[in-house]
């Protein structure tokens, strides 16, 4: 049965290490997606914070994080890679495309779903600009800036599968040598691999986000002032990138 | 001592909520502004700690304009208290009452302190400084955002409706904190509120606004009862429909010492002191707030 053989290539201490090894490319593709991620955040947190605090731009993020999902991101890639030749930042470059959409509509969510008289008083009583961003807003939004990141992390895991046709490895090579030899157990065992790592992932970080719900905000209560616009939880599909590219 | 001179302010939708308005507020007294929703009293209050800007006019405080300080600061200076209090969810009692003195560079040892003695200031037990806010009845929510209010000792303490929220028993345990409270604290108090019996209650010095806050009518309740302005006033204190009129109910048995008040529609209002079935003295005391419809009532939910 494929899937058993699949879960035996897994298993088999043979296949761990090695050039060719699950463990390096299980390394790299966690390197792809600690980049990417890190590039998202560095521009999707303070664009989605601004847009939150300031009320302003929001039209004008809805309407880019729309048509930014729409972009195919393994065509992108093959463009810039088309440019820039092959390497690491193209891929990076691709990913966080891909991922910044989700972060600043959770960020700018978050901040919105923060009561209109909570920040009013902060400000009355004398609290800076920074300190109901620092002090009210980010705290009170957390859970929902986390949402967005959870989200983003698992759409970065899933299509960095890409990585291994442009002449990078990951848990995609597997995917791709599979399918190029007909060698299905291990095309199969790839895309396990990469849904147990989305899988991982997105447990670590919804306990994450359970933990940073603010003492003192239940979840019943913070669930009732969300007017959260932006449904987060994409459809993890990993091998859809894979097949349709 | 604050003073608005000739103070306008219209929004950017072109709305004119305060209309050349001017008034004085006198130090260590308790000044309520009262009117219905939209009058532009909340608006006024704000201009106090430059949460709004005028457009034209200026607002003075102890003889110094205003607009030439920070706002943060000067927000610093001034207590505010709001309706649904305004706390941070997310921080103990506790903190919340510090939030201001810590922000400002007292030693959180200090500034605790001090909140927990303000807690005993607003009448709630210092056990519940470690409780959230959400954990809280309305009410106590209301008296940490008064003490909130108080934590860095001001001479202003700004009130927007901070009682409409809560239900009529507790509103009228925290309006006589308030009054207890000004006794001994002796704040500048500005009280924003719709409701003239509030007003009359807590307000050295009413003032009676209508749309663009237009001055109706501003002095002492007694004054504003006894010689309303306008039929404004009078329809807004109630006085035109007989409701502040009050009268000893002769149809009623009093067995007591006490004799029934009605009011002009017969509804009993309150009673009198009447030892033996006789009123005291002919000379009508003015203290008519001792006769009102209020009813002291204790317990906080």
């Amino acid at each position: 049965m494929l899937f058993l053989e699949a879960l035996a290539f897994i298993v088999d201490p043979a296949n761990l290490l090695g050039e060719k090894g699950i463990l390096p490319r299980l390394v790299d593709h966690l390197l792809y997606t600690g980049l990417s991620l890190g590039v998202a955040l560095l521009i999707g947190i303070p664009v989605g914070l601004i847009i939150g605090h300031t009320g302003k731009g929001k039209n004008l993020v809805i309407a880019l994080t729309g048509s930014f999902r729409a972009l195919p991101t393994f065509g992108l890639l093959l463009f810039i890679i088309l440019f820039t030749g092959l390497g690491l930042w193209p891929l990076v470059f691709v990913l966080a495309v891909l991922a910044i959409p989700p972060i600043i509509a959770g960020a700018y969510s978050g901040l919105d779903s923060v009561n209109r008289e909570t920040i009013d008083s902060a400000r009355a009583i004398g609290m800076t600009e920074w300190q109901i961003l620092g002090k009210v807003e980010i705290p009170l939004a957390l859970p929902l800036i986390l949402g967005g990141i959870r989200s983003a992390t698992l759409q970065i895991i899933a299509t960095a599968t890409i990585a291994g046709y442009v002449g990078l490895t990951g848990l995609g090579r597997f995917l791709i040598e599979g399918l190029a030899y007909h060698d299905y157990t291990i095309a199969f065992a790839g895309a396990i691999l990469v849904a147990a790592l989305a899988l991982a992932a997105d447990g670590l970080l919804a306990l994450v986000q359970k933990l940073v719900v603010p003492p003192g905000v239940s979840r019943g209560s913070a669930r009732t002032t969300h007017r959260s616009r932006w449904n987060f939880r994409p459809a993890v599909s990993t091998g859809t990138h894979i097949t349709g590219g | 001592m604050i003073e608005f001179h000739g103070v306008s302010k219209r929004f950017a939708d072109g709305t004119l909520a305060v209309d050349d308005f001017s008034l004085l507020i006198p130090s260590r007294k308790t000044t309520v502004l009262v009117g219905s929703s939209g009058c532009g009293k909340t608006t006024l209050l704000r201009m106090i700690n430059r949460m709004v800007d005028p457009t034209s006019g200026y607002v003075d405080i102890d003889g110094d304009g205003i607009a030439a300080m920070p706002p943060v600061s000067l927000r610093r200076s001034i207590g505010y208290v709001m309706q649904n209090s305004g706390l941070l969810p997310h921080r103990k009692v506790i903190d919340n009452v510090a939030t201001v003195p810590l922000l400002t560079g007292v030693p959180k040892k200090e500034a605790h302190a001090r909140a927990l003695e303000l807690l005993d200031t607003v009448g709630l037990d210092r056990s519940l400084a470690d409780r959230y806010p959400s954990q809280l009845s309305g009410g106590q929510q209301q008296r940490v955002g008064v003490a909130r209010g108080l934590a860095v000792n001001p001479n202003i303490l700004l009130m927007d409706e901070p009682f409409g929220a809560v239900d009529p028993i507790v509103r009228a345990d925290l309006q006589h904190e308030l009054i207890r409270l000004q006794r001994d604290l002796d704040k500048t108090v500005v009280f924003v509120t719709h409701d003239i019996d509030e007003a009359f209650l807590l307000g050295d010095q009413v003032v009676i606004l209508q749309v663009g806050a237009h001055i109706e009518q501003q002095g002492a309740p007694s004054d504003i009862l006894a010689n309303p302005a306008n039929e404004f006033v009078a329809d807004f204190v109630g006085s035109a429909r007989g409701k502040r009129r009050l009268m000893v109910d002769e149809t009623a048995d009093s067995r007591g010492d006490d004799l029934v008040l009605i009011d002009g529609a017969g509804y009993p209002a309150g009673v009198v002191d009447a030892p033996g079935g006789v009123l005291p003295g002919a000379g009508s005391s003015p203290k008519s707030r001792s006769i009102s419809n209020k009813t002291d009532q204790a317990g906080d939910a």
